[in-house]
């Protein structure tokens, strides 16, 4: 651990800022009607639909796209390249406002959260659930990530005894760090098995958790990237454009290997002749493969990702198509029988509106006041290296 | 290639193979039928659409009745109609009806109509008590009765996801909801009696039983011809109530008989059930899949152990690698100085 | 009007019914009323009420009836007579010439014969036969004998004869409660007695006969097709059992009072239980209204008034009129609903449920990916500098060594 982390300092209360801080109230306004007047005076939850946005955007996505942190440490630790070491508290800090977030829309959307902690007591739990397993894991990687993100919080509070003994354990929570998402990860795809035919017949699958791992993966490095960029773009970091072309070169493999087994496994099981029937839902399975193919396409050829633009666009495409992939599957492609429709509520849009925003104002807060990006590195310096 | 590697890929291949290793990770068998199971026969040709099962159901659950004011004002009468359009959060039983062109003749395809009465299917494999996570779902052992436990449930509406039936529904108009189904009037069923509706049906269209029973009674019926005059038992069908009707003819399937690996709700009618709007559930439950593909990946949590003790192991040689390199300057990996290089 | 001196010396037998109203206290105003009423019953437009009014007055063309007794309690013309309802038997029987009538007539013996062979010689071809009973097939019809004849045998006589033929009450209609099992008489009613025993009209044309079922028949269904007839000159159309439409064409259970029960389910359990005594609909205690044509509802029985129908003093309805049901069904049995007419109130197989998308929520998503666009391509354009300079600081970079 031998790079430099700084906090970048400057001003937190900008108008950026203050435009998140808006978004928040409203939201924060639409949250309290919700726990006074019942999830459907803010919602358009129904019996068809029980699950909407809150779950398929601020959990399925939320935390697929909060898989930076997991993706990086994978990288590192697993595959050992050692050279992205720098990135990676950036990488877990956005995994820790996602899945933390998850976890407060969670109880947003959950009927009867003030017995939420029924799951973790022993005599409730249902083995056989797959929501069981999510929930488990899916609270205990939020804590994992609170401590592995700990030793910045710490160091910004120069608590060194605790630092010290947070980092002689941390081996073992960053290898936990690496299971569990793999764990919860797919199983957030197994989730629609037990929906058998409410789910089109092009996203249910039998292999449906390896495929929610493997765009959880890739949406992981699309967000490093596309959080790096942000950063540049916004925070007037230097771009890593070496270090984050890498990266990006990683993605394309990862999309080829999902759309490989997604279509084989299609063809297998012959549910590939839903493509020719009317409808969206062949539109959709095309407009998510395109999206994938145009990352593949460009980040294939090692000029073409070397620029940022094409990073940014690639990585754009890469998230969309992912978060496209669980919407179609969770939403819009799930189908619980004539007569059921869901379009999103007014509240429970600016609900999740204000839950992306106090990510990002949590991100601005923790990339100013903690030492979380590396001290000064320009682009131009890796370049040469 | 280094070492951490290659131990990490010893450990997760041995973790895969358990986990895909064909012997322990068996499909789970179907669930079986318990053994003092219950159940109610729904026969369409004998409903008259009275309704009395909905008023009984309503009266028994204190159930409030939806209001349709401005047909109330046109009738000029108040709380005489139950205004509820399908199943809800105050609806556990619902009659609903299938006309086709011009629903002359009942319990006919074409140019006829036919009630169906909907409610808890109170499978023999329920994908709900699958997917709850917290057991607030539950089939009774003997009755077989798939009961809702609020002191349990979290309210996060999975079981509504994986019913194919779309059965529990969730009280989203109120700030400390429910889940809402039919539980075959459990009280009744302790005290000896019979579920609310079976006991208002007054023509045995809804008939309460032991499930092997109305099976063999649901066959017996798929066996009458139309035209014939026939004894159809009322309210139970193990009681004295009897009662003559003419046979209208069925169409040759009980649904739920196999559906979704059985339900101990069955129903009969006159007009094939997709027309009923009964859904294309295949004769296994998804909660069987779903639990093997679950299973199979978390056998005894063997796999998931392995993996992890890999994980550990090869994070612990990166990072110690790692601190003892920047510590005392040792030799470590080729890609470890690499990244080195960068600094 | 003609309301000549003349006619109030004489007020019982004026040319004109209205002559008679003050006779019976009967208000011009009630008569008109009446009128109205009984249109409606016949199913004709209210327009047609003149009309209706010019036949009920002009009692000139009155048409001779020969009214038979056969097998029969003589309840139908007791209802007839006993009518609470003012003036119905009084116009009923000065709207026609009742020449033979075995309970009417004053006659009697072979006087009473004697009346029935003149008005026969008299009306060949034009009198209504009216029958009230049911016919006795067993044995030679040997169970019941009017002047040492056998129903058959005045059948046979009479029938051929007659222009039309009124079968009054349900044994005469279709056997009524002497047909219940054992029937040991072999009771029929009049249609089947005509078609068993091949009575013809004397041309060989088959003898029209519209039947009136009900134990008794209601005395104002009689009136009511009576009129009919008086005032349009033909038969009104008839079912497949010879019934009049207007009076039995729907159910008793679609026009019921307590229908709105039925629909939402209330029933009465038992006789005197809380559903019964708020007017709960009566299915369950066996009312065969659903499976009984009838008008029942809309102009009660017998002609008492005040709701007084079976079902409107709460006794499940009896299905008295109804071939099948009547006698042949136990009361408490209960009834094949037969028009199970899917009310509106039905919900269909698939409900439209809301949830679907809003102006505001389109609105606030359109803002939302609008401004992700406005971002994204913000970024692109300042992605777009920096990688400007960079390619510009490389090549000079590159530059720099040589």
């Amino acid at each position: 651990m031998s790079e430099v982390y700084r906090p970048i300092g400057g001003k937190l209360l900008t108008r950026h800022f203050y435009f998140m801080g808006v978004l928040v109230l409203i939201g924060a306004f639409f949250m309290a009607r919700r726990f006074i007047f019942g999830i459907g005076d803010v919602a358009n939850l129904s019996d068809g639909f029980p699950w909407g946005i809150w779950i398929t955007y601020d959990v399925v996505t939320g935390t697929a796209i909060a898989c930076g942190g997991y993706a990086m440490a994978l990288l590192v630790y697993i595959f050992n390249r050692g050279q992205f070491h720098p990135m990676i508290r950036a990488a877990l800090l956005t995994s820790v406002f996602g899945y933390t977030l998850a976890g407060l829309s969670i109880v947003i959307d959950v009927g009867r959260y003030w017995q939420l902690y029924n799951v973790f007591l022993p005599q409730y739990a249902n083995l056989n659930s797959v929501m069981l397993e999510v929930a488990l894991c899916v609270t205990l990687y939020t804590l994992v990530l609170w401590i592995e993100l700990s030793p910045a919080i710490l160091e910004a509070m120069k608590d060194n005894r605790h630092l010290r003994q947070v980092r002689h354990a941390l081996f073992f929570f960053i290898g936990l760090g690496i299971l569990l998402p793999t764990m919860h990860q797919s199983s957030l795809g197994s989730l629609l098995l037990i929906a058998g035919y409410k789910v089109h017949p092009l996203w249910q699958t039998n292999i449906i958790p390896l495929l929610f791992l493997l765009t959880a993966i890739t949406m992981g490095y699309a967000m490093v990237v596309f959080e790096s960029l942000y950063a540049a773009v916004n925070l007037d970091r230097p771009i890593e454009t070496d270090l984050l072309s890498k990266i990006s070169a990683i993605i394309p493999w990862l999309l080829i290997l999902y759309l490989v087994l997604r279509i084989s496994d299609l063809v297998w099981t012959g549910a590939i002749a839903a493509l020719l029937k009317p409808g969206p839902e062949p539109l959709l399975f095309v407009l998510e493969t395109a999206l994938f193919l145009y990352a593949i396409v460009n980040l294939l050829h090692k000029e073409r990702r070397i620029r940022p633009r094409v990073l940014f666009w690639t990585a754009l495409a890469t998230i969309l198509g992912g978060s496209l992939y669980r919407f179609d599957a969770f939403l819009i492609a799930y189908n619980p029988g004539p007569g059921w429709q869901y379009f999103p509520g007014v509240g429970e849009i600016l609900i999740t509106l204000a839950i992306i925003a106090v990510e990002i104002m949590a991100y601005l807060f923790f990339v100013k006041k903690m030492p979380i990006l590396l001290a000064a590195r320009p682009a131009r310096l890796g370049a040469k290296a | 290639m280094n070492i951490d590697r290659r131990a990490f890929f010893k450990i997760a291949a041995a973790g895969a193979a358990t986990a895909l290793c064909p012997a322990p990770a068996a499909a789970r068998p179907p669930k079986e039928l318990p053994p003092e199971a219950v159940g109610i026969l729904y026969d369409a040709t004998l409903c008259i659409g009275c309704k009395a099962c909905e008023v009984a159901c309503k009266a028994e659950n204190d159930m409030p009745m939806a209001h349709d004011t401005p047909l109330e004002r046109a009738h000029g009468v108040a709380g005489t109609w139950d205004a509820d359009n399908d199943l809800n959060s105050r609806t556990m039983t619902k009659i609903k009806v299938y006309t086709s062109g011009t629903a002359a003749v009942k319990d006919r395809e074409e140019d006829g109509f036919s009630f169906i009465k909907r409610s808890c299917m109170h499978c023999v494999d329920p994908n709900c008590i699958s997917a709850c996570p917290v057991s607030a779902l539950t089939k009774d052992p003997f009755t077989g009765v798939v009961r809702y436990n609020p002191d349990a449930c979290i309210g996060c509406r999975y079981c509504q996801l994986a019913c194919p039936f779309n059965i529990p529904k969730f009280e989203y108009d109120k700030a400390f909801p429910k889940i809402v189904k039919c539980q075959l009037c459990p009280d009744r069923l302790a005290a000896g009696g019979i579920p609310a509706c079976c006991d208002a049906c007054p023509t045995g269209a809804s008939l309460f039983g032991r499930l092997p029973d109305l099976l063999t009674e649901a066959h017996r019926r798929l066996t009458f011809k139309p035209g014939e005059q026939q004894q159809y038992p009322v309210r139970r069908l193990d009681g004295d109530e009897q009662r003559k009707a003419e046979v209208t003819g069925y169409h040759p399937k009980v649904y739920g008989e196999t559906e979704s690996g059985g339900t101990q709700y069955l129903m009969m009618a006159g007009v094939p059930f997709d027309k009923l709007g009964l859904p294309p559930v295949g004769d296994t439950s998804r909660a069987q899949l779903s639990e093997t593909i679950q299973h199979t990946l978390y056998q005894g949590m063997v796999a998931p152990t392995l993996l992890l003790g890999g994980l550990v192991f090869a994070v612990y040689r990166r990072t110690h690698a790692e601190q003892e390199d920047a510590s005392e300057g040792e030799e470590s990996t080729p890609e470890a100085r690499e990244g080195r290089r960068d600094e | 009007m003609n309301r000549s001196a003349a006619s109030r010396r004489e007020p019982a037998l004026g040319p004109y019914l209205s002559d008679q109203l003050d006779v019976y206290g009967i208000s011009r105003r009630r008569f008109i009323e009446f009128a109205l009423g009984i249109t409606a019953t016949l199913g004709l437009p209210l327009g047609m009420s003149g009309q209706v009014l010019a036949a009920l007055e002009d009692t000139k063309a009155r048409p001779t009836v020969i009214w038979l007794h056969f097998q029969e309690c003589t309840g139908c013309t007791e209802s007839l007579l006993r009518a609470t309802h003012p003036t119905v038997e009084t116009l009923l029987l000065d709207l026609i010439s009742f020449d033979y009538s075995e309970t009417l007539l004053a006659a009697a013996g072979h006087q009473a014969e004697q009346a029935l062979h003149d008005s026969l010689d008299k009306n060949k071809g034009q009198f209504i036969l009216v029958v009230e009973g049911s016919v006795p097939l067993r044995d030679g019809g040997i169970y019941c004998k009017i002047a040492d004849k056998t129903p058959q045998q005045m059948l046979h006589e009479i029938a051929p004869h007659a222009a039309a033929a009124v079968a009054i009450g349900s044994c005469a209609s279709w056997g009524g409660v002497q047909s219940a099992a054992p029937n040991p008489t072999g009771a029929v009613g009049l249609p089947e007695a005509l078609r068993i025993t091949g009575i013809t009209k004397t041309d060989g044309t088959p003898l029209p006969v519209i039947t009136l079922p009900g134990c008794p028949a209601s005395p104002y269904n009689l009136l009511a097709t009576v009129l009919y007839y008086l005032t349009l000159k033909k038969l009104p159309e008839l079912d497949a059992k010879g019934r009049p439409r207007f009076a039995y064409g729907h159910l008793i259970h679609d026009h019921c009072e307590r229908r709105p029960h039925f629909d939402a389910g209330r029933f009465a359990e038992q006789f005197g239980d809380a559903g019964h005594r708020q007017g709960w609909c009566l299915y369950k205690l066996g009312c065969k209204g659903p499976e009984t044509w009838a008008n029942c509802p809309a102009i009660e029985f017998g002609d008492v008034g005040a709701n007084t129908w079976p079902v409107g003093i709460g006794h499940p309805c009896f299905g008295c009129a109804e071939q099948g049901v009547g006698f042949h069904k136990a009361l408490h049995e209960q009834a094949d609903v037969e028009s199970v007419t899917p009310p509106s109130l039905f919900p269909e197989i698939i409900t439209k449920h809301a949830g679907g998308v809003t102006v505001g929520a389109a609105a606030v998503t359109g803002a939302i990916a609008g401004g992700a666009v406005v971002y994204a391509l913000g970024a692109n354009e300042k992605l777009k500098q920096v990688e400007a300079e960079s390619t510009a600081v490389a090549k000079s970079e590159a530059e720099e060594p040589k």
